[in-house]
């Protein structure tokens, strides 16, 4: 009963207004048969147990802050989170609040919000930001929704990289299996090689959404501007899934005039926990305003003049307009959006810029060092950001098996998405790789190479 | 509330004018639905329309609605004026808040002012 | 740097108004490595956000923070939210470094911990449920709703029913319902309730035949009435081929009372940010894991944790990640809310055992029926019989022009965060209390106390609650004005445009 507070007496008393004798009398609605199981389930633990048991599984894992030293990206990234991230996010006005339902009582959580908005769309070069989406991947399913309903199901088709995160891509597939689209562009065998122009010729008439991925999920970077004016030219929306570290430093997928840009808000503050919970940021032009999902912050006045905030378009959103609204999101990343907006806040304009630039030139030191090692190379050309595909001399796993031997978690096995990279690792350097961490990286392979 | 007597009148609160063949939402409708704060025309110039057909979806700051033909026929003109200014369906929805209108036009069920009024009072009970 | 009202007086600038160019928060070494060529034609010109001082960006947030009603403030009886106390502990087992730095895809030796949690509360929430396997992936209950309409639709699918096209749901019904169902293309076709907030057993069985896909159902329902003829309901479907979806919101009443999966559900998401103590966030992040029975176990999404190899005396058993057989496929990336979701939800349950779940139920719901009993002559209250977890009433009186609205603005004045108001649909200015297991008498009567008061402010001073709240730093807002002009951002982008 740790978290009851009635006294017997109290217990007793309220019984007796309610005109009952037991507790269980209230569960009289409750078929007999099947009323009061035996759970199970193991016997309390008091708080200081919970704690010690708690603390010994998560030891029992090796973590990328003193276990392991981390070359692991692939859609989460070990970045730095300064202290006061976690400390605004831990107050009690913030995390045990509901969503804001009465803005009066809420304006925290609202001002917050419409920070965060403001700040992706600063970020991403676009009009509006939603209060986010759950996840990245989900941030990109949300897109094909909102392409659909633009389009209302005139248009079929949905073209998608090959280079756009396999899991994100299995998300839109689940999430559009009941939707009767068209799906094209990945298929096995499609051409990695090539910049987004491969996909050109599959974009027609009947294309209401193209999506690609920036960098690329091999870490690529492409001015993808007249790719989507030719995307354009056909009718057809473009979705740009964004890293916002990238953001620091290159173009906006704004500036090269993409529809929709989303992503994985994880880098901006938020712990890769196993992974999640995250936040999905989801950013569009004003014109497709009314076909977003999600919560959405408007700024406006009370009755005593004061500047103040709501959600506002709430009419969209799925408890107004059930099964004909967009989706059925109903809350967002509330927390995590403050995260975000707190790291963001402190780096500024600054930090950002730095931490993007920090990652780019240790991840091409580490580039050009491993590509020195005999059978090591680059896979692609240049230009990349924080992740590049290493060509290996043996299969990708088993190079992985001996950096783990080294305390050091490799890279990504490309050969489990990509059936003809199975001998290549998707490597991610972030500023929390030092120089030392980078030539140990090196060493372990020189000398794996030399078994 | 305003019921001009020259025009037809759905039970879904549309309403039809059988001499320019437009239409659009009554005075009831956009009182029920509140301050509209979003127009979307479904239909295009040019469109065969069915009586029943979705033409427009409206959002207020409380509600949503679809907006259903009364009549079927040929869509002749969209008025694309509304999108920037939905509040023009609380303000005037009989004039300059019409949505479409159409040609070789044959009304579904529909009924007078003097009926569609009696209706009203009996859903305001 | 400016907005479209400005007229307003501002009570606290934004974080852009804040800034002043030259200022730093928090920077980071020099590379410790030769700097690269930076591709040029590929750089932003600039990069328009804010700079700031530490200082500064703590003592806003701070401000901010003052403007917020939380649990952590006081009574937030949020109908169909379960705004329950959330321990503190879960903050810090949520946070040790175990858990926090691990990457989604490490190899699975590597995090042994993660994966043990995982696995056992998917086991836990089976117990608790009464379901044969449990995904832990949505990220949210309407995310659960979605996985779960999928798996209906994979289960029909895979028997070739393919004229299965109608979802019932009771009109009663969360809007996420006929929304997740609707996402797949499905017909909604609404259900009344009976006059004791039943679901309606003659308009269900007019329904029922071959082209029904399932019923959406949530028990005890929205009015905080367990339907007293959940098993004939469920029979009826079944006897139809549909199947029947659980909405997992309220089982805030029912740990240890009784188990979905025994009375028949196929399937039900969890709400562990409600039941489970995860704390709301302010608007997330959730977690809705789904709990499904036999035959619908081989259509959970991917992938699910399983024993990999069985352990013995000397060694533990080897977890990893397993694919059911005919999976949906993949709602989010990776695993799900495990940090902020499954590692508090997992110290919560270990921290209760099967007795303190009960204890949990049981007095969420005698807490609901003492509110109940304190209010019921001073508000009507629709359906009036012994509640669950939560109840609703009118919030209107005969011959006053209050609405629940000003009844809930008022609630404020007292220092209370009001009900849930104007849901479900189905009740005329409905006001829906869940006060949960956390509150004692005397916050439940001062809360009783402040609305009966209310209810002869209504009669005697109604402007008081007209302009309510009227002791907050925030009046009520003009959210038309908000809808019309659509102020998103701290920017106008126009302003932003010449910036990039």
């Amino acid at each position: 009963m740790t978290y009851i507070p009635h006294s017997p007496k109290e217990r007793d008393a309220m019984l007796a207004a309610i005109g009952v004798k037991s507790l269980d009398e209230l569960f009289k609605d409750i078929p007999a048969k099947h009323r009061f199981p035996k759970l199970d389930l193991p016997p309390a633990l008091t708080e200081m147990e919970a704690a010690a048991e708690l603390a010994e599984l998560a030891e029992s894992n090796e973590n990328v802050r003193g276990d392991l030293i981390s070359f692991l990206g692939a859609g989460a990234y070990n970045h730095y989170i300064p202290a006061v991230v976690n400390h605004i996010i831990s107050r009690g006005e913030f995390y045990t609040a509901y969503t804001p339902y009465q803005p009066e009582i809420s304006q925290g959580t609202l001002q917050a919000a419409f920070e965060y908005q403001s700040l992706i769309s600063a970020l991403t070069g676009m009009d509006v930001s939603n209060a986010s989406h759950y996840d990245g991947a989900t941030a990109a399913a949300e897109a094909v929704n909102l392409a659909y309903a633009q389009f209302r199901g005139k248009r079929k088709r949905v073209v998608i990289s090959p280079t756009v995160h396999p899991q994100y891509r299995a998300v839109i597939r689940t999430y559009t299996q009941g939707m009767g689209l068209e799906v094209a562009g990945d298929n096995a065998g499609a051409d990695l090689e090539s910049g987004p122009e491969a996909l050109a010729s599959l974009i027609d008439e009947n294309t209401m959404l193209v999506i690609v991925q920036y960098p690329d999920f091999f870490g690529r970077v492409y001015d993808y501007s007249a790719f989507i004016e030719s995307a354009h030219g056909k009718g057809a929306l473009v979705c740009v899934v964004a890293n916002p570290t990238a953001l620091g430093l290159f173009k906006t997928p704004g500036a090269m005039g993409a529809d929709i840009v989303v992503g994985e808000g994880q880098p901006l503050g938020i712990p890769m926990w196993f992974g999640g919970p995250w936040l999905g940021f989801f950013t569009t032009k004003k014109s497709f305003v009314h076909k977003m999902a999600g919560r959405l912050v408007g700024e406006t006045v009370d009755n005593r003049g004061q500047r103040s905030y709501v959600l506002t378009l709430t009419s969209r959103e799925q408890h107004i307009k059930r099964e004909r609204a967009t989706s059925n999101i109903c809350t967002n990343q509330g927390l995590l959006a403050l995260a975000s907006a707190v790291y963001m806040s402190v780096l500024g304009k600054n930090g950002m810029r730095q931490v993007a630039e920090l990652c780019y030139h240790k991840a091409h030191y580490a580039a050009e060092r491993l590509s020195q090692i005999e059978g090591y190379g680059m896979c692609f050309p240049e230009p990349f950001f924080h992740e590049f595909v290493l060509c290996c001399p043996k299969p990708a796993a088993e190079v992985n098996a001996h950096l783990l031997e080294h305390g050091i978690l490799g890279g990504y096995d490309l050969g489990q998405d990509y059936p003809a990279l199975k001998n290549h690792l998707l490597i991610a350097v972030t500023e929390m790789n030092s120089k030392e961490d980078i030539d140990m990286l090196v060493d372990a392979l020189s000398e794996a190479d030399h078994e | 509330m305003n019921t001009p007597a020259n025009l037809k009148y759905a039970k879904s609160d549309e309403w039809f004018d059988p001499a320019s063949g437009a239409m659009g939402i009554t005075d009831y409708a956009q009182s029920q639905l509140s301050d509209i704060v979003f127009v979307e025309i479904l239909v295009e110039v040019g469109d065969m329309l069915e009586v029943g057909k979705a033409i427009a979806s409206v959002e207020s700051v409380k509600a949503s609605a679809e907006i259903y033909s009364p009549v079927s026929g040929k869509v002749t003109a969209v008025n694309s004026g509304l999108s920037d200014k939905p509040e023009t369906l609380n303000s005037d929805p009989f004039n300059a808040g019409w949505m479409i209108k159409v040609e070789g036009g044959k009304a579904g069920d529909v009924m007078d002012a003097a009926a569609y009024e009696k209706y009203c009072a009996e859903r305001t009970h | 740097m400016n907005n479209t009202l400005t007229s307003s007086k501002i009570v606290e600038p934004t974080i852009f108004d804040l800034s002043s160019p030259g200022r730093n928060g928090v920077s980071f070494p020099d590379p410790d490595v030769p700097r690269a060529k930076l591709p040029e034609s590929l750089l932003r010109a600039d990069l328009p956000l804010p700079e700031l001082a530490e200082v500064d960006v703590v003592r806003h947030y701070m401000r901010l923070s003052k403007f917020n009603y939380s649990v952590d403030d006081g009574f937030y009886p949020l109908g169909s939210c379960t705004m329950k106390y959330n321990p503190k502990i879960n903050e810090d087992t949520c946070r040790l470094p175990g858990y926090m730095f691990t990457h989604p895809l490490q190899p699975i030796e590597t995090v042994q911990g993660n994966l043990a949690l995982m696995f056992t509360l998917q086991e836990w929430l089976k117990e608790i449920s009464g379901f044969e396997a449990v995904t832990l992936q949505p990220a949210a209950g309407a995310h659960g709703e979605f996985t779960g309409v999928l798996i209906m639709r994979a289960y029909h699918k895979s028997r070739g029913d393919d004229k299965r096209v109608k979802m019932l749901i009771p009109d009663s019904a969360h809007g996420t319902n006929p929304a997740s169902a609707g996402m797949t293309g499905l017909t909604i076709v609404q259900i009344p309730s009976d006059e004791r907030g039943n679901i309606d057993l003659k308009a269900l069985k007019e329904q029922c035949d071959d082209t029904i896909f399932g019923l959406m159902m949530t028990n005890p329902n929205t009015l905080g009435m367990f339907d007293e003829h959940v098993e004939e309901v469920i029979q009826i479907v079944h006897d139809c081929g549909g199947l029947v979806y659980g909405d997992g919101a309220n089982l805030n009443a029912l740990l240890g009372i009784i188990r979905p999966g025994d009375i028949g559900f196929d399937l039900m998401h969890f709400n562990l940010h409600k039941t489970f103590a995860v704390p709301h966030g302010g608007g997330g992040p959730g977690s809705g894991p789904v709990g499904v029975a036999a035959h619908l176990a081989d259509f959970l999404p991917a992938p699910l944790v399983g024993v990999l190899e069985e352990g013995d005396d000397e060694t533990p058993p080897l977890f990893g990640f397993v694919t059911p057989r005919k999976s949906i496929g993949r709602m989010k990336a990776f695993h799900g809310h495990f940090g902020g979701g499954h590692v508090r939800a997992f110290t919560y349950i270990a921290m209760h055992g099967p007795d303190g779940l009960k204890d949990i139920s049981q007095y969420a719901v005698l807490n609901a029926n003492y509110l109940l009993a304190r209010l019921r002559n001073t508000y009507h209250v629709p359906y009036d019989r012994i509640c669950m977890h939560e109840f609703v009433a009118e919030g209107r009186f005969d011959g006053s022009d209050v609405r629940a609205l000003d009844i809930a603005k008022r609630l404020m004045d007292y220092k209370f965060h009001p009900p849930t108001n104007y849901f479900p649909l189905i009740v005329h200015e409905a006001l829906m209390i869940e006060p949960t297991e956390t509150e004692n008498k005397d916050t439940l009567d001062a809360f009783a106390d402040a609305l009966i008061k209310i209810a002869d402010e209504a009669k005697t001073q109604p402007d008081l609650l007209h302009n309510a709240p009227s002791t907050t730093q925030f009046g009520r807002m003009d959210e038309v004005k908000a809808a019309r002009e659509l102020v998103l951002c701290c920017w106008l982008p126009e302003d932003y445009a010449e910036k990039i």
